[in-house]
């Protein structure tokens, strides 16, 4: 199944921002089948290169944004992946309605992981996720609540 | 060295991108854990890796790979070659165990550099 895509002209009263425009891509994630995991970056990929975006802003997005991804998945079952591109920025905001992050000081920690042993013999679940989401961008801010979800927002600049 | 040359070293058989064989690369990495791939793996074009599922691909994608090679006669399914033939990603296979191959491609020049810098 592809990720619903849906392109947002914002403007700045509706972002926030004061920059002048921006483009917008929402993808809701598919928490159900970790084989799909990871279709949201790859179109997000080919979306940030149609708009002429730095390679290597690109690649930092992507791989970020994939590591998130397949947590949403392997974590809280999928949720919704928001990207924003500024002139000079790139948004990511990842929400889902998971179990939380009990412990966000070891979960940032290389290596440590509560994914299951299922993942691991996937290639995934060896605790590099979000200190690999944090390596690869400029800015990452995690809000969670136990029993509610997380949400996670970082920006690349460029 | 070119992705052709590869597929000599390792006697392998190409699955898809055929057509990329002439393509330069000039590093590559070998590992089953895509989480060290996203990790610690910097400007390398070819992965060996003795995983078969679509986050293999889908890895190699985001990291701006070019070639896959799977080792110990792992085959690829039909929905990771589609993914790969989306991507222009070169997929082939080796009887070769994963250091044996790593090791014939490193001799021939293959290096390992571009490890992640802090």
């Amino acid at each position: 199944m592809r990720p619903a895509v849906c392109f947002i002209k914002a403007d700045s009263s509706e972002t926030g921002s004061d920059m002048s425009d921006s483009v917008k891509f929402r993808f809701d994630v598919d928490g159900s089948n970790f084989t799909t995991a990871g279709q949201a970056s790859v179109q997000v990929k080919k979306n940030l290169r149609e708009l002429g975006i730095p390679a290597e802003a690109i690649r930092r997005v992507s791989i970020a944004m994939y590591e998130g991804e397949i947590n949403m998945v392997i974590h809280a079952h999928g949720g919704v992946a928001e990207v924003e591109v500024f002139e000079d920025k790139i948004v990511i905001v990842l929400s889902d309605t998971g179990p939380g992050i009990p412990n966000i000081e070891l979960a940032m920690k290389e290596g440590y992981s509560t994914a299951p042993d299922n993942i691991r013999s996937l290639g995934f679940g060896a605790g590099m996720g979000l200190p690999n989401m944090k390596r690869y961008t400029d800015g990452m801010k995690i809000d969670t609540e136990l029993g509610k979800g997380t949400t996670i927002t970082m920006v690349v600049n460029f | 060295m070119k992705i052709s040359d590869i597929k000599t070293l390792l006697d392998a058989e190409v699955v898809c991108g055929e057509e990329n064989l002439g393509h330069d690369v000039y590093s590559a990495c070998g590992s089953d854990m895509m989480s060290d791939v996203l990790a610690y793996v910097k400007d390398q074009a070819v992965l060996l890796t003795g995983l078969v599922n679509s986050q293999v691909i889908r890895t190699a994608e985001m990291m701006d790979m070019v070639c896959i090679v799977f080792v110990r006669s792992k085959k690829p399914t039909p929905e990771m070659i589609e993914l790969a033939k989306e991507s222009g990603l070169v997929l082939m296979n080796t009887e070769k165990r994963m250091y044996e191959a790593c090791g014939l491609l490193y001799k021939s020049g293959l290096v390992g550099n571009g490890v992640r810098h802090e």
